[in-house]
């Protein structure tokens, strides 16, 4: 008989490891999944992890994978704040949309007026776009007791028709020959998030991941506010206790997480995508959830996993071309990685007993 | 600048070996916004990929990445195609537009081919197919098929490709049938089956018997299936699983002759930026076999209209024609020129409903 028996004390050493042993299990499955598919595996997972990092082309790689992995990192950053403390924002795609949206709108109002405070107040607008999205099932729970988890999911496909109508309304490229999108934002000096060293693929969008990393580590660690979050997510009945008001923390939480990911959807519409169009959104706002999750929570956690999410997007991408697999498969691959994330997860609550046990 | 230089050079290196190395094999990528197996636009494409092979056989290597997103996965994707060694890059979607451009300005030597845009360079080439001559042809069918005199129109986006295709089909259902009113539902995507499904079930109880479509998938096919007297046409694919009926005939989306074309002038060096815009009579619209289940007189109406189409003896946009307020748009015998019909934003007179902004 296997059983499972719950440990007095979540293991440390297994909520370090599993991530590991998620991406080893993953390459291993996956493998075994190219090799059904008739393809060389070692050959596969090689061109997936390795191949961006440090194969012949790797100089035009590593730069995309910070294009790749910016917005990943700075809307999980958000989302983690929230799901320490057992908030669940679900929506991060709409609040997304809605950022890029509005920091678009504010960019392409100025058109084609050149000034030093365009970009600025674009950030500001994006951000404020995605709090104020999020601001929706942040008010509709703390006055109505609403699910936030159902409300703002549900407020991503109102965002995607907001971006579709905008595309084709009034955000729509006037020279545009009628055709859906807005103007290119890359072709407009002041609202372009240009790379700050040219070929390095850091944008603006990466620099603010990089400092969300890093506030977001210094809000945890050291100040009364991710105390709150801890205390808030670990023991909910010591928090009010200790007197943590819990529509403050809704508020924070969600306003925080709609914020970063209205930035992170400002930075890509004003750099890499550069337009306004319906398929703007491609579900970093989703991706996001598994980035989070697969960086423990922990700032400097979701950093690795967002670039390690971003490898996978983008070996999977050249192993496509190169070796002939299908989309499908590299999905079922990268879901793969949040499967056993969470199957291994079990073993940092549980340890498992074999040979003759009651059945914990 | 430093970036371009390294891709530059990178380029101009993989080119000297391709020069040094004369059986090297041409490298062409293609660029897929769906999957391989929609069954509509991304699988005609590919099918046109696998002629290409066909035709050159061991000259000729293709690649294909399926599924990129329109934004910069698109433009990843065919760098990433032009660092390997691709000499010729189709992207087939209208949203690679100004990734293509973008990327093609970095590899001077390789050549790209943008399907349904509006920007080319001299290495940049766009090519589209009149997809409204064939809905003329579906027009006159289907203002013949129905009786209930309405016909559902599953539009996708209100881009000028689809509005294009609503007016010619409209005009040529009420040529033979001046009671016919259209009832057009805007999917808001080009493959979506539940959403596709959906939308001909609306249109359906709304009292149509004839569906046509301007998104990809068999959804709709299946939902006049299951209603059983409900007239389709197969789009994109010829998506014959569903003749002879509800699928009376199709418009095929027929790429093949236009890739081994630009492929054959890629290898003999002739290749060159052109804006090709074509339609039934060079093949690369096709009318899919039009079934049984048409009357005879209909189906022969039908083949006389595409062969005028193709003759050039007829133009599906030919006055006096209105615009939906009532102005007056072509005069008696005047055709529309290609500038207005690649950016046709309004409905012909007749038409109900607003095009949505």
């Amino acid at each position: 008989m296997i059983g499972l028996e719950r440990r007095p004390q979540p293991s440390r050493a297994w909520s370090m490891a599993t991530p590991l042993v998620a991406v080893l299990a993953t390459m291993l499955a996956g493998g075994l999944l190219f090799a059904a598919l008739g393809k060389d595996p070692v050959e596969a997972i090689r061109t997936i992890f390795w191949e961006p990092l440090f194969g012949e082309f790797s100089f035009y790689y590593r730069p995309q994978l910070v294009v790749k992995g910016a917005p990943l990192v700075l809307i999980a950053i958000g989302l983690s704040l929230g799901f320490k403390a057992g908030i669940w924002n679900i929506g991060a795609e709409g609040q997304y949309i809605v950022g890029a949206l509005t920091g678009a709108a504010v960019g392409l109002a100025f058109y084609p007026l050149e000034s030093v405070f365009v970009f600025p107040l674009m950030v500001l607008a994006g951000a404020f776009g995605g709090w104020a999205w999020a601001m929706i099932p942040a008010i509709l729970k703390t006055r109505f007791g609403t699910n936030e988890i159902l409300v703002s999911l549900m407020l991503v496909y109102v965002a995607e028709q907001l971006l579709a109508s905008m595309s084709l309304g009034l955000l729509k490229n006037p020279e545009g020959y009628g055709f859906p999108g807005s103007r290119n934002l890359q072709h407009y000096d002041s609202a372009h998030n240009a790379e700050l060293i040219a070929g390095s693929g850091m944008h603006w969008g990466a620099a603010a991941a990089l400092i969300a990393v890093i506030f977001a580590y210094v809000l945890m660690n050291r100040h009364m506010t991710g105390f709150h979050i801890r205390l808030t997510g670990e023991a909910p009945r010591a928090a009010r206790f200790a007197g943590v008001s819990p529509t403050r923390l809704v508020l924070f939480c969600l306003g925080m997480s709609g914020a970063l990911a209205g930035l992170a959807g400002l930075f890509e519409v004003s750099g890499p995508a550069g337009v306004v169009s319906i398929d703007f959104n491609v579900g970093y706002g989703f991706t996001a959830i598994i980035v989070a999750f697969l960086g423990r929570l922990h700032p400097v956690g979701i950093l690795l996993a967002g670039a390690l999410m971003a490898l996978t997007y983008i070996g999977g991408d050249i192993a496509q071309s190169n070796l002939g697999l299908p989309s499908a498969a590299i999905q079922v691959f990268q879901g793969m990685l949040l499967f056993f994330l969470l199957a291994f997860d079990v073993l940092t609550n549980f340890r498992i007993r074999l040979g003759a046990g009651e059945v914990a | 600048m430093k970036l371009n230089t390294l891709l530059a050079s990178a380029a101009m290196a993989l080119g000297l070996a391709t020069g040094a190395m004369a059986d090297d094999p041409t490298k062409v990528g293609f660029v897929y916004v769906g999957p391989v197996g929609d069954g509509g636009w991304t699988y005609e494409h590919d099918q046109g990929r696998k002629a290409v092979e066909a035709a050159f056989g061991d000259k000729v290597e293709t690649v294909f990445v399926e599924s990129v997103a329109e934004g910069p996965d698109s433009e990843r994707v065919m760098t990433q195609m032009a660092l390997e060694g691709a000499d010729l890059i189709f992207t087939t979607s209208f949203g690679y537009m100004d990734p293509t451009i973008n990327v093609a300005k970095k590899f001077p030597n390789v050549k790209f081919e943008h399907a349904t845009g509006y920007k080319r360079a001299d290495n940049v080439s766009t090519y589209s197919a009149r997809f409204y001559e064939g809905r003329a042809v579906q027009g006159t069918i289907a203002g013949h098929m129905t009786e209930s005199n309405v016909i559902g129109y599953i539009g996708s986006f209100p881009i000028p490709e689809v509005i294009r295709g609503i007016n010619a089909a409209y005009i040529h259902a009420k040529k033979v049938n001046p009671d016919v009113e259209f009832k057009i539902v805007w999917a808001f995507t080009w493959f979506d089956p539940a959403k596709e499904a959906d939308a001909a079930k609306v249109l359906i109880e709304q009292g149509a018997d004839v569906i046509l479509q301007h998104t990809d998938s068999t959804a709709p096919q299946a939902a006049a299936q299951a209603a059983g007297n409900v007239v389709t046409f197969g789009q994109a694919s010829d998506m014959a699983e569903y003749g002879p009926f509800p699928r009376v005939s199709s418009i095929i989306d027929n790429w093949a002759p236009y890739y081994v074309a630009r492929t054959k002038a890629v290898m003999d060096g002739t290749w060159s930026s052109v804006d090709t815009w074509d339609g039934i009579a060079p093949g690369m619209v096709g009318i899919g076999e039009i079934s049984d289940a048409v009357p005879a007189e209909v189906k022969a109406e039908a083949l006389a209209l595409k062969d005028a189409i193709a003759a050039g003896e007829y133009f599906p946009f030919t006055g006096p024609l209105k615009k939906q307020d009532g102005s007056d748009w072509l005069a008696e015998g005047e055709t529309a020129d290609d500038g207005t019909l690649a950016g046709m934003n309004f409905f012909v007179e007749g038409l109900t409903g607003d095009i949505p902004q």
